[in-house]
């Protein structure tokens, strides 16, 4: 493999990290108040408001629904007014980010449910506000839960990031499809496939090492 | 809260009531007109069995749950009807513990014992030195820095009232706090809310289903039964002569005395004919907990006693006893006269033949 390829490999790889990495950032800035927002808001809940709740679960529930490559497309008009273009690396950002926002509330949304009500009761009892028992109790306590569902996330972006070559984004992915299959280099795709195994792999340890780091609970099935 | 004074607050209860709606439509009620006051200072124990409602009544007393009839007043504040700030400000001065100590397990010990003073925006250096005042109140120092995990049950609980008195509240209410722990630890822990009492002065409610720890820990004691309150006094009084039924039923498990098997079988409501026996409760209360009252009786009416169970309790400390015994039915009735002028309180629980 020539020095040039070599050079496009670490190129590409950059580039899927940086769109991963600012997608997944944003994508928590909005799913992870969402995701607490669908968890609070239910009936009977902290904030209850059942038929927003309906609402934003429709939303959540129609954006997710979207196959990943159509939805690149048919928010070409939306990507173009936020990112000024609809190609390039850093427009493809923007439908990642469409794509993780609801996917990440709904992980958030699930880790805050499991919080044991008792803790809310104790937080109330207290005389904590909701915020503070959102902010003190509920994200706190998710953490563990949170991180593993951000890790499930990361690893479903990188494989999202792979189809942005539709707009002209690039990044492994892209290097694939175009060296790898368009020009017939099977070595390309060969190595693009080994370096997504060993990111998705990295990811996933981290992320389980973070949950591990944060979690404070007793460990399960053992007789605790 | 300088100016705070030393002494708990009441929690008066009047003619509430609560109502749950069904989810298929009609009403349940869970508590139903009740009215109750909880001595400033005192440390009260509402029991009941559960689904008697107790647990419903105790947090209507800061707003966790919210009364659909009467009201609920806690150091003369309305709870019943408070909302937003006012709610959130009485609450600060109430303090609750819990059946499973809800303690986060995100936090160490020390951050738990926090968490009311950062919900109360106290200013950090206040927080820490507050922090090691309680963790030490509670003996838990060698912990501090330990999460709820690596703690025993006992030690969860000592937590639990470390935070519940983070604030310095008037009243502590106690949900079943010791029913998830073993006789041991229970022990320790009420010995714990008794100090906290005695040296703080804060009013303790609290809720059980276990007639032990009424009898250990409290001045006052009232019986829930279906929502409603059967029966309250002063601890002394309800044990020595309970009036109803419920409160019967609960006591013979703590009392110690209950009828010998043998017996439970032959006895019968009404006298046989011909020779009997009478098997009567005698309790004795107060200054005659310790008088050999027997011995008397058989000296001045010549009677033979047959001592079926018996034992003495102390509750604070006045003394009380409990003896079943039985004597010849003919003259059942000269030797209850004789006892209940002997200031004793005396009770048929039937015949043998």
């Amino acid at each position: 493999m020539s020095a040039n390829l070599i050079a496009l490999l670490i190129e590409a790889t950059g580039q899927t990290l940086y769109m991963v990495a600012i997608s997944t950032l944003l994508g928590t800035m909005f799913g992870l108040p969402l995701g607490v927002f669908l968890a609070i808001s239910q009936r009977g809940e902290l904030l209850s408001a059942p038929w927003v709740n309906k609402v934003l679960g429709l939303v959540v529930n129609a954006t997710r629904s979207v196959p990943f490559i159509i939805l690149v497309v048919a928010i070409i008009p939306f990507t173009r007014a936020i990112a000024g273009t609809s190609i390039g690396t850093t427009a493809a950002i923007v439908p990642l980010t469409i794509a993780a926002v609801p996917f990440i509330a709904r992980l958030v949304e699930n880790a805050i449910r499991e919080v044991d009500s008792g803790l809310i009761e104790a937080a109330r009892a207290m005389g904590a506000t909701p915020f503070q028992i959102i902010r003190k109790v509920l994200v706190p306590e998710a953490l563990p839960s949170i991180t593993l569902g951000l890790t499930l996330a990361v690893v479903s972006l990188i494989g999202y990031s792979a189809m942005v070559g539709a707009v002209g984004g690039e990044g492994l992915g892209d290097l694939g499809i175009r060296y790898g299959y368009q020009r017939f280099m099977p070595d390309v795709m060969a190595v693009v496939v080994v370096i997504l195994i060993v990111l998705v792999q990295l990811v996933q340890s981290i992320g389980e090492w973070i949950a591990a780091r944060v979690d404070k609970r007793a460990p399960k099935g053992r007789g605790q | 809260m300088s100016e705070r004074a030393p002494k708990g607050a009441s929690i008066v209860f009047e003619t509430v009531g609560k109502a749950f709606t069904k989810p298929g439509g009609g009403t349940v009620s869970a508590v139903d007109d009740v009215s109750l006051t909880v001595e400033a200072g005192a440390i009260t124990g509402i029991i009941g069995r559960s689904g008697a409602g107790k647990s419903t009544l105790l947090r209507m007393a800061n707003g966790l749950e919210r009364p659909t009839s009467g009201k609920v007043l806690v150091g003369g504040q309305d709870v019943g009807t408070a909302q937003g700030a006012a709610l959130r400000a009485i609450r600060r001065d109430v303090g609750m513990i819990f059946q499973h100590f809800n303690l986060l397990a995100s936090r160490t010990v020390a951050g738990n014992i926090a968490l009311p003073l950062e919900v109360a925006g106290v200013p950090k250096p206040k927080i820490k030195t507050r922090v090691a005042d309680l963790i030490d109140r509670v003996g838990l120092t060698a912990q501090a820095d330990r999460y709820p995990a690596e703690l025993s049950g006992g030690q969860k609980q000592r937590v639990g009232i470390a935070r519940a008195l983070a604030t310095e509240p008037k009243v502590l209410l106690s949900d079943e706090a010791t029913s998830a722990l073993d006789p041991n630890t229970t022990q320790t822990v009420l010995e714990l809310l008794k100090d906290i009492n005695r040296e703080l002065g804060l009013t303790i409610l609290l809720i059980t289903h276990e007639m032990a720890v009424v009898r250990d820990i409290a001045s006052h004691v009232a019986v829930i039964d279906n929502g409603k309150i059967v029966e309250a006094g002063t601890t002394y009084d309800v044990f020595t002569a309970p009036q109803h039924p419920t409160t019967r039923a609960f006591l013979s498990g703590v009392l110690g005395v209950t009828l010998p098997t043998f017996l439970k079988d032959k006895i019968q409501d009404t006298r046989p004919v011909g020779p009997a026996e009478e098997v009567v409760r005698v309790t004795f209360a107060g200054k005659h907990a310790t008088d050999p009252m027997l011995a008397l009786l058989t000296r001045d009416l010549g009677l033979q006693v047959n001592i079926l169970a018996g034992a003495v309790e102390e509750i604070g400390t006045r003394p009380f006893g409990n003896l079943l015994v039985s004597l010849d039915a003919a003259k059942g009735a000269d030797a209850r006269a004789y006892l209940e002028r002997h200031g004793l309180l005396t009770e048929v629980l039937g015949y043998v033949g």
